[in-house]
């Protein structure tokens, strides 16, 4: 039996190596042509030149901002919310609230999109210019998505704070807000940077909310109601015409992708490694 | 002179009537001790005295708690009441901060932000709580490193910095060592020339060798309370002599 386990646990890891392979063979063959500095530092991306420019930086730059953008509006109301649902909440309301921010999980992405389509970018048209579609749409709608990741995870950091910190604060004469926001919060600080760093991982992956509403230009956008173009939405936007070089450029985009992904897991581990050891 | 006066109080949790009925007259710069066997009620007693019962759901209190003839539950502010009676609690609990940050969470709750006045207050109250020479090279340190005697003595000390006039003790030497108990004990005798000491304890020699008054509860009646010598000397009441005794509990 347990070597039915043992298989089941090994078909997620082969999964992550094949993808691995799969991204890397493809990938940086293209990269190697195009020249890594080219590839990644470049400003132009014009795969029907001739000759063809393949230059990401914008696009990263891009994928960047969005995913700052989505922190700054997704951070703050999450954390707070969380905060809300573990201290303050009462529990009538509670079995109301707390399936409502696990719904929001559970809809699909291309809902997301079209709600920003039809709700969001005409509302940034109307009251801030431009054409709607921009860095400011794209990150209003991620902040919406990046909720329910964030309002969990941290619910149950906030939990696993002993109540003896906020008994002991109370005790001191502290107010039940200064109590959770001057003892527990900042106990619960590993796990909210947890979610947070989660956040970034599902900000900077989400694809179609972000294609019908960011505008796709590739540039680097330089006011909130400009328009820009993620790695996510290039791939997702060029993969079904594209062959030969360009094709393989946007799997190296992926691998980009795959990098930055990367680099938020093992920062992950590294929150996890540390919360352990200082408790 | 009464510091706390208990008069025909009784306490529910739900529908289970945890306090019967109790009267009790604390006097002021003496160490009262309750003693009894668990679920006595002796720390909903003491909890009720600055209010943290208030966090239990469906607690309910009847008669009259009074901090210096003023009724704690119905003209006092609530965080007023904590400032001027504060607790240790029987697990030592500092917040996963600094030496210097626990001191100071006090006082800077109540408005004191100058750091020379918070630096003032933290060496004074470590002093008081007799741990200042261990740990004023620690100050930066975090709390959680300290040993569990030392934890309880910041603890006290944290309690001190927002200069209570009651100090409620529960158990608070139930978990440590000998030696930690020890010194709890020799600063709680030192202590009561400027506070009034509450303190709830299992250990009958501890309410023997520090307390002035002694309450004896059981099942949450309080069955006798007398001078501290009195009570273990001569009991009135035979339930009380049993449990010192140590023929039950």
């Amino acid at each position: 039996m347990q070597g039915v386990f043992f298989l089941t646990a090994l078909a997620s890891i082969a999964a992550v190596a094949v993808i691995c392979i799969f991204l890397f063979i493809n990938g940086i063959p293209a990269m190697a042509e195009i020249g890594v500095f080219d590839f990644i530092g470049g400003q132009k991306w014009a795969p029907s030149n001739v000759p063809a420019s393949y230059g990401i930086f914008n696009m990263i730059v891009a994928s960047v901002y969005v995913t700052a953008g989505a922190i700054v509006i997704g951070v703050p109301i999450g954390i707070l919310t969380a905060v809300y649902l573990a201290r303050f909440c009462p529990k009538p309301l509670y079995k109301v609230l707390k399936p409502a921010t696990e719904l929001l999980a559970g809809i699909p992405s291309i809902v997301y999109g079209f709600f920003g389509l039809m709700v969001i970018v005409p509302f940034i048209r109307d009251n801030f210019g431009g054409n709607g579609s921009s860095w400011l749409a794209a990150s209003i709608v991620l902040g919406i998505m990046i909720l329910p990741t964030i309002i969990g995870v941290s619910e149950s950091a906030l939990r696993a704070v002993p109540e003896s910190y906020y008994e002991g604060a109370l005790a001191l004469g502290a107010t039940k807000e200064r109590s959770v926001f001057k003892t527990i919060l900042p106990a619960s600080k590993s796990g909210v940077l947890a979610a947070v760093v989660l956040g970034i991982g599902r900000a900077l992956g989400e694809t179609m909310a972000v294609v019908l509403i960011a505008g796709n230009q590739v540039q680097i956008p330089s006011r909130l109601t400009d328009g820009l173009r993620t790695l996510t939405a290039n791939i997702v936007m060029e993969m079904g015409y594209s062959t030969g070089l360009h094709r393989q450029a946007l799997i190296a985009t992926g691998v980009v992708l795959f990098i930055f992904i990367l680099l938020i897991t093992i920062s992950m581990q590294a929150i996890k490694s540390r919360s352990e050891k200082h408790g | 002179m009464d510091k706390f006066i208990i008069d025909n109080m009784n306490l529910y949790y739900g529908s289970f009537h945890a306090l019967k009925n109790v009267n009790l007259n604390m006097p002021k710069n003496k160490i009262t001790a309750f003693i009894g066997p668990s679920g006595c009620g002796k720390s909903t007693l003491l909890k009720s005295l600055n209010r943290m019962n208030d966090l239990v759901e469906g607690c309910k209190i009847t008669g009259d708690i009074k901090l210096d003839g003023t009724d704690i539950y119905s003209d006092m502010d609530v965080n007023v009441l904590r400032k001027k009676v504060g607790m240790v609690f029987q697990k030592a609990n500092p917040f996963p901060m600094s030496v210097y940050d626990n001191i100071a969470f006090g006082p800077r709750t109540h408005g004191i932000k100058k750091k020379s006045e918070l630096d003032r207050i933290v060496e004074e109250s470590l002093r008081d709580a007799a741990i200042w020479d261990e740990l004023k090279d620690r100050l930066k340190k975090s709390a959680l490193g300290l040993s569990g005697g030392q934890q309880q003595r910041l603890c006290i000390a944290r309690a001190l910095a927002v200069k209570p006039e009651v100090l409620l003790m529960d158990e608070a030497t139930s978990a440590l060592d000998p030696i930690s108990t020890g010194k709890i004990e020799e600063l709680c005798l030192k202590l009561k020339d400027d506070y009034t000491i509450i303190m709830v304890t299992h250990n009958m020699q501890q309410a023997l060798r520090i307390s002035d008054n002694t309450a004896f509860f059981l099942l949450g009646e309080m069955v006798e309370y007398n001078s501290t010598d009195a009570v273990f000397s001569s009991p009135k009441d035979k339930r009380t002599e049993e449990y010192i005794t140590g023929r039950f509990g």
